[in-house]
């Protein structure tokens, strides 16, 4: 049930929160207006191409730039060590959050030992893409190969060759957490089902590849690179402290950004070369990688094997969870925000709908000779849920329970909160129960189970997929960011000013990648102040111009920076009170703010307009006693206090259909219920869940980055990596339960994430379903239609 | 080594264009580069995405799959050009309105290839404006937005004649 919340100047009638309003940058994509970072193309700007190690694993024996140097058009050419003597030093991706955890320190470029194919050797800059690339081809790299390790199973056992020597073997992290007594459970359980489940390596494929343009004025020694990018502030510290530029004289702007899921919120060893060369030439660096570079450089994620084991009461009650992950990562932990993450999540979330408490999930993070892994969208999620939820649908077959019904039986009350999850993590203001009430209302499910039925008499196979979830949202500074050492802000701010025509400039932290996040933030501005949309201005996606703030990540952008924006106009809002009070000779609180204009609150006729206090406020200032030390401007920071996470929760269903006979899946109907606390754009909100449903299906149902025996990545190409199109989606049914989150006045909670956690688990229940009649089970992702046949017995 | 290059002129959204390019341009490079129509974008240069999706002589083509050479003598249009005829400006209020795109990446491309049903609207399914759309890679929107999008601007232009 929802939370009897006090009401606040958004909940007024006509607010411009709980409202869907269109999105000026979307007016700009329909008409190709769009300014992405390879739009913008300074006068005499190079391009840098790299030459990337061919092998998994080689040592580097001799560079010879030589002939590529001699190439017209060329204007640099730079070895991984010329580009070390520019760095302050190697990265290492660990944070001291994660216990006893190792990586090897690793440079930009590769000085001697490359230790993934596509890991950048050379960098070679010209007057064209083109002209760099006719050059890189001409650079000569002796490599000896070395043996690969490519099988996480393996990564640890003797014999097993260690890819960095240094670290003693090729484990990066490992962590147990457990709770209650497992044994015990299992022990006195009526039922235990033990599986293992494995997990495809994915990469986002943000339809706009990596992008970045540095340029350098060495007059007054300023950096200023434009770059696709979600947390500014954070490739700001990172490339000043990597390239030894003092902080403040680096401009980090992300113009638009087309797609980046987590992505774009990391640095890679290309980027900080080409910056490199920007201050080495004194000219205009862009780097745009393409598709085989994306493919072969963009952070991987997923790649992960799980077993798991549930034990239940004959009458279906959850009595115990436990899992144990091997989590294949790549060659180094990816700087700064780690390759074990995933991991983590995974111990943190499975099972998490849940009110068991018995808990132990345990994880070991190998190396592999393969491209780094760290944060992809739902981080860990997708794992997590499908194998809690997976065991969940197990169990309830083997007690004879619909699994709808078992859920109901186990999910936490929605009146037991706050409460501590059996992974050990506080929640509060959930709602599974009346989450899963209304998916049975929206699915339609008792009809749909007759549907079913009456297919199944016809030889035609559909199933129906549940799949209950958590989401950590908006991570706090106890976590990772703060207390784990890297230079990632979990808090964030806004600045709003008052300008002398009434209009607003609201500037926040957080970052726009076409969420709708400066759309939302202007709502939550203009409902607080009580002024039009149209007289507020969101500027993101500057450091010369916003707060400090960590950006957008892990769906942080409406919780924090939103809680941000509504405080900050808060703060406004009283000062602007307060100067009419003193011009109307009226006590602030006998005053509101309606469309633009300072009224009496009984009567709401107006007194005196925001343009007005403007020109006062900033021209006529004599008008003004001199006690009024005014600024018409506040700028408010938000963080969460004690909370790690503001978590969400929902819950998913799938309809699908499965040819038995070529093991194809279609995708008939898909359902999300989810609860991100207050909506501020039902549209936008919405949109958000149904794009990270395709792209959690996606994974589940045809992505994988597939590497052969010898570490070559195979399927490098848009070819010959699978996504999901058009013609294979469902159209998706979304619906919002609003329980606003206890630990801000907004009470908004992520959203960004829900699709994508939960619909590879729904998915394949969903399959495993429609297959069940036949004895055949999937517990393998992505779900080829060769996994099919297989689990069928027929190949 | 210098470039081949070979004089081309064509017609690029209305205007006539004369311009000497590399023989290995290609047509969407010489759009952005050369002539400044920055919608058109690239996504994959090996012509699966569809993001670089411009009209010449009225078929929709890849244009990182053809040269600028190739274009010699053709009519060229990108997004920015139907933006300004206004031939699809229903299409592209839709896509506003219904929040058919997120990043704005592939809309250029989307809208052009989703005009191609608009030309001779007639009665099409959910099924059929997704298989059409089919060869447009869209990360963000999962695709039910931009299918709402072009179903009503159909149904529209049909209850409109």
């Amino acid at each position: 049930m929802n939370k009897e919340t006090p009401l606040t100047l958004l909940d007024k009638p006509n607010s411009y929160v709980g409202r869907t309003l269109s999105r000026d940058a979307a007016k700009r994509a329909v008409a190709g207006r769009g300014r992405y970072t390879d739009d913008i193309m300074p006068a005499r700007t190079l391009h840098a191409a790299f030459v990337r190690s061919p092998y998994g694993h080689a040592k580097i024996l001799s560079i010879d730039v030589e002939a590529a140097k001699q190439q017209q058009g060329v204007a640099l050419v730079m070895t991984g060590a010329e580009l070390a003597e520019m760095c302050t030093g190697p990265w290492v991706g660990t944070l001291v959050c994660f216990d006893g955890m190792k990586s090897e320190p690793q440079h930009p470029m590769a000085i001697d030992r490359a230790c993934w194919q596509g890991e950048p050797v050379v960098m070679v800059v010209a007057t064209s893409r083109a002209e760099a690339e006719d050059a890189a081809e001409l650079v000569t790299v002796e490599y000896e190969e070395l043996p690969v390790v490519i099988d996480k199973e393996t990564a640890l056992d003797p014999g097993t060759p260690i890819i960095h020597p240094n670290l003693g073997d090729n484990l990066a992290f490992e962590k147990t957490i457990e709770t209650g007594d497992v044994e015990k459970a299992v022990a006195e359980a009526d039922i235990v089902i033990e599986d293992t489940f494995t997990f495809g390596r994915h990469t986002a494929v943000s339809l706009e590849p990596r992008a970045l343009l540095a340029e350098y004025d060495p007059g007054t020694e300023r950096l200023t690179i434009h770059t696709s990018s979600q947390c500014p502030h954070m490739i700001q510290a990172v490339f000043a402290r990597t390239l030894g530029v003092p902080e403040h004289n680096v401009r980090i702007v992300a113009p638009d950004v087309g797609g980046s899921f987590g992505l774009k919120i990391h640095t890679f060893g290309d980027e900080i070369a080409a910056t490199a060369a920007a201050i080495k030439l004194a000219r205009p660096v862009k780097f745009i990688a393409d598709r085989l570079e994306s493919f072969a450089t963009d952070i991987h994620a997923r790649e992960n094997r799980v077993k798991g084991r549930i034990a239940v009461t004959k009458e279906g009650i959850i009595t115990s969870m436990d899992i144990d992950v091997r989590s294949g990562a790549g060659a180094y932990s990816q700087y700064p925000r780690t390759s074990v993450f995933e991991a983590n999540q995974i111990l943190n979330i499975t099972g998490g709908p849940y009110a068991h408490e018995n808990y132990r999930a345990s994880t070991q993070v190998v190396y592999l000779n393969k491209v780094p892994t760290s944060q992809y969208r739902a981080v860990g999620h997708p794992i997590g849920n499908t194998v809690g939820e997976s065991l969940v649908d197990q169990a309830a077959a083997a007690c004879g329970i619909d699994p709808m019904e078992f859920r109901r039986r186990n999910v936490m009350r929605d009146d037991s909160y706050p409460r501590i999850s059996a992974a050990g993590i506080e929640m509060r203001d959930l709602s599974h129960q009346q989450c899963l009430e209304t998916l049975v209302d929206r699915m339609g499910y008792d009809a749909l189970l007759e549907e079913q039925a009456e297919y199944r008499k016809k030889g035609i196979q559909r199933g129906i997929g549940i799949a209950a979830f958590i989401k950590g949202t908006a991570p706090g500074p106890a976590g990772y960011y703060g207390a784990g050492g890297a230079p990632i802000s979990s808090q964030d701010s806004c600045t709003i000013k008052l300008e002398p025509s009434g209009g607003v400039i609201c500037m926040v932290g957080v970052t726009d990648q076409g969420q709708g996040v400066d759309t939302v933030m202007g709502q939550i501005a203009a409902a607080t102040l009580g002024i039009p949309m149209e007289s507020v201005r969101v500027i993101e996606g500057d450091t010369d111009a916003v707060p400090y703030g960590g950006g957008t990540y892990a769906s942080r952008a409406t919780a924090i920076g939103g809680e941000a924006t509504y405080q900050a106009a808060m703060m406004l809002r009283a000062e602007i009170l307060e100067i009419a009070g003193v011009l109307l000779q009226a006590e602030p609180d006998t005053l509101d703010i309606l469309d633009g204009h300072v009224v009496d609150k009984g009567d709401s006729a107006s007194r005196i307009s925001l343009a007005e206090i403007g020109r006062i406020g900033h021209f006529q200032v004599a008008e003004l006693p001199n006690h009024i030390q005014h600024t018409l401007s506040a700028t408010y920071r938000f963080r969460l206090k004690d909370a790690l996470y503001i978590f969400t929760n929902g819950i998913q269903g799938a309809y699908v259909e499965v040819d038995t006979d070529t093991g194809f899946i279609k995708l008939l109907n898909h359902w999300v219920i989810e609860d991100c606390g207050r909506v501020i754009n039902p549209q936008l909100a919405d949109e958000q869940v149904r794009g990270g449903c395709v792209q959690g299906l996606g994974g589940a149902l045809y992505e994988e980055c597939v590497y052969d025996s010898a570490g070559q990545l195979q399927n490098a190409t848009l070819a010959d990596y699978l996504v999901p199109m058009a013609g294979e989606m469902p159209d998706i049914e979304v619906a919002h339960i609003q329980t606003h989150t206890g630990v801000s006045e907004l009470g908004a909670k992520g959203v960004g994430e829900s699709g994508t956690g939960a619909a590879p688990a729904v998915v394949m229940n969903a399959v495993n379903d429609a297959i069940r009649p036949f004895g055949g089970k999937v517990t393998a992702q992505p779900m080829s239609p060769e996994t099919i046949l297989k689990a069928l017995g027929k190949v | 080594m210098s470039e081949a290059t070979l004089e081309i002129s064509l017609t690029v959204n209305g205007e006539q264009v004369t311009k000497t390019v590399p023989v290995r341009q290609h047509l969407v490079d010489f759009l952005r580069n050369e002539l400044g129509f920055t919608g058109s974008h690239l996504g994959c240069e090996h012509g699966v995405c569809g993001a670089c999706s411009v009209r010449v002589d009225d078929a929709v083509v890849r244009g990182c799959l053809m040269l600028a050479v190739q274009a010699d003598g053709a009519k060229v249009e990108t997004v920015e050009g139907l933006n300004e005829t206004g031939e699809i400006a229903d299409l592209q209020k839709n896509f506003v309105e219904r929040n058919a795109m997120q990043c704005g990446y592939c809309t250029p491309g989307m809208l052009i290839t989703a005009a191609e049903l608009l030309r001779e609207p007639k009665p099409v399914s959910r099924e059929e404006i997704r298989e059409h759309l089919s060869g447009n890679f869209c990360r963000c929107t999962g695709y039910h937005a931009i299918v709402d999008a072009v179903e009503t601007t159909i149904n529209t232009r049909l209850e409109e004649g």
